[in-house]
């Protein structure tokens, strides 16, 4: 194998680059594959076909490396592990001219290589799991903005639906802001909330009464006329909570309830 | 062991500011002191300053309705101010809604509060 290092390389890459047809350079997958091709034929040669084994650390590390770039730039796993595969197919040739030695080597090799093939997959798996847990919570972040739209009134435009784990991100953001702005109004607007189900209702309602135990008061705002029928349907009591049909509404209502805070601009409401 | 803490006078109004988190005996010396000092200056209001508390159980928060009531019986309202987001989100899950309680984000707003009830009389109550 090391004496036809070129050669076995060669039709490796020729193998792994039809199917990868122009998704990734030529150049960049000679360099990947060359480099993959010296660790392995290294770590044969320091002995073993254990691919779990420390001789195959480097062979690991490699691989681990490009299923990651694999995932990343959103290629499938079969396409990430035929990089691998590939090396099989590579060195079938040699075994037509091959002693029956050559053929158990062959054999030892490919059991070598259908390991190192499902570390790929594994290693793929991992990496995009982590992408998705990352776009996730991108998400939360992005979907619960605070804003703050009046000195001592802040707003918190809920789109989406609400679950228990976002209405977490939302109260902690929103009580967070209540005390970084001191402000004794918050609105919540719901119109980017598709539904209110119990559940929703329930979520709103602690953030409310929370919010009031730090001592601000809290109007919902962009209650839409089906929603507001099925709150009604369900026989959802929202006590003594401020609702406003929209978030104009409740502005005007928070700014009359907050003598100090129209100050020099009293014209501008 | 514990403490009590100490009640200071501004103007007609008590304040306790709480520095660490309270014991369940700490709470009730609070409750004896707060309302022999309301009834010796003829307080018309209390604040009581919770930033630095960062647990406040069932108990410390029924007490809190407690002394409000108790205050109210003697002609002082109660504002319980500085309460902390986490907090609240606890009391919350607690099921706790300190009724009867008035809140205000800092001691500024509480006392902008307390001074709004004074003005208005104690009519408006």
């Amino acid at each position: 194998m090391t004496s036809r290092r070129e050669e076995l390389a060669q039709g490796w890459i020729e193998v792994v680059s039809s199917t990868l047809a122009r998704r990734v350079s030529r150049t960049e997958l000679d360099q990947e594959l060359h480099e993959l091709y010296g660790a392995i034929l290294e770590a044969l040669r320091r002995g073993g076909v254990d691919a779990a084994g420390e001789h195959y650390a480097e062979v690991r590390a490699l691989l681990n490396e490009i299923s990651r770039n694999r995932a990343r730039q959103g290629f499938s796993p079969a396409e990430t592990a035929i990089g691998v595969f590939a090396l099989k197919r590579g060195l079938e040739p040699l075994l037509d001219e091959g002693s029956a030695e050559d053929v158990a080597a062959y054999l030892a090799l490919a059991r070598l290589t259908d390991d190192l093939g499902m570390f790929t997959v594994d290693a793929y798996a991992a990496t995009r799991e982590q992408i998705i847990s990352a776009q996730a919570e991108e998400l939360l972040e992005l979907s619960t903005p605070v804003v703050k739209l009046w000195d001592g009134i802040i707003g918190v435009p809920l789109v989406g639906t609400l679950d228990s784990a976002r209405t977490q991100v939302v109260m902690e953001k929103l009580l967070q802001a209540l005390v970084d702005t001191g402000s004794a109004h918050a609105i919540i607007d719901i119109t980017g909330v598709p539904a209110v189900d119990t559940e929703v209702a329930q979520h709103l309602l602690k953030t409310v009464v929370a919010a009031r135990l730090m001592g601000a008061e809290c109007i919902v705002s962009g209650i839409r006329p089906q929603i507001a029928q099925t709150i009604v349907a369900l026989g959802i009591e929202f006590g003594d909570i401020v609702t406003k049909a929209t978030l104009a509404d409740a502005l005007r209502h928070a700014l009359r309830r907050s003598p100090g805070a129209l100050g020099g601009a009293g014209s501008a409401a | 062991m514990s403490e009590r803490l100490p009640i200071l006078r501004i103007g007609g109004n008590l304040l306790v500011s709480i520095q660490a988190d309270l014991d369940d005996q700490t709470v009730m010396n609070l409750q004896e002191d707060l309302a022999e000092h309301v009834v010796r200056h003829g307080a018309r209001g209390v604040i009581i300053d919770i930033t630095a508390a960062e647990i406040v159980d069932s108990f410390v928060g029924r007490m809190l309705s407690t002394i409000a009531s108790i205050s109210r019986l003697l002609d002082a309202e109660t504002v319980v101010v500085g309460m902390r987001p986490a907090v609240a989100i606890t009391l919350v899950e607690l099921g706790l809604s300190l009724g009867g309680v008035r809140t205000a984000l800092n001691l500024e707003q509480g006392l902008a509060i307390l001074a709004e009830r004074s003005s208005a009389g104690p009519a408006a109550r």
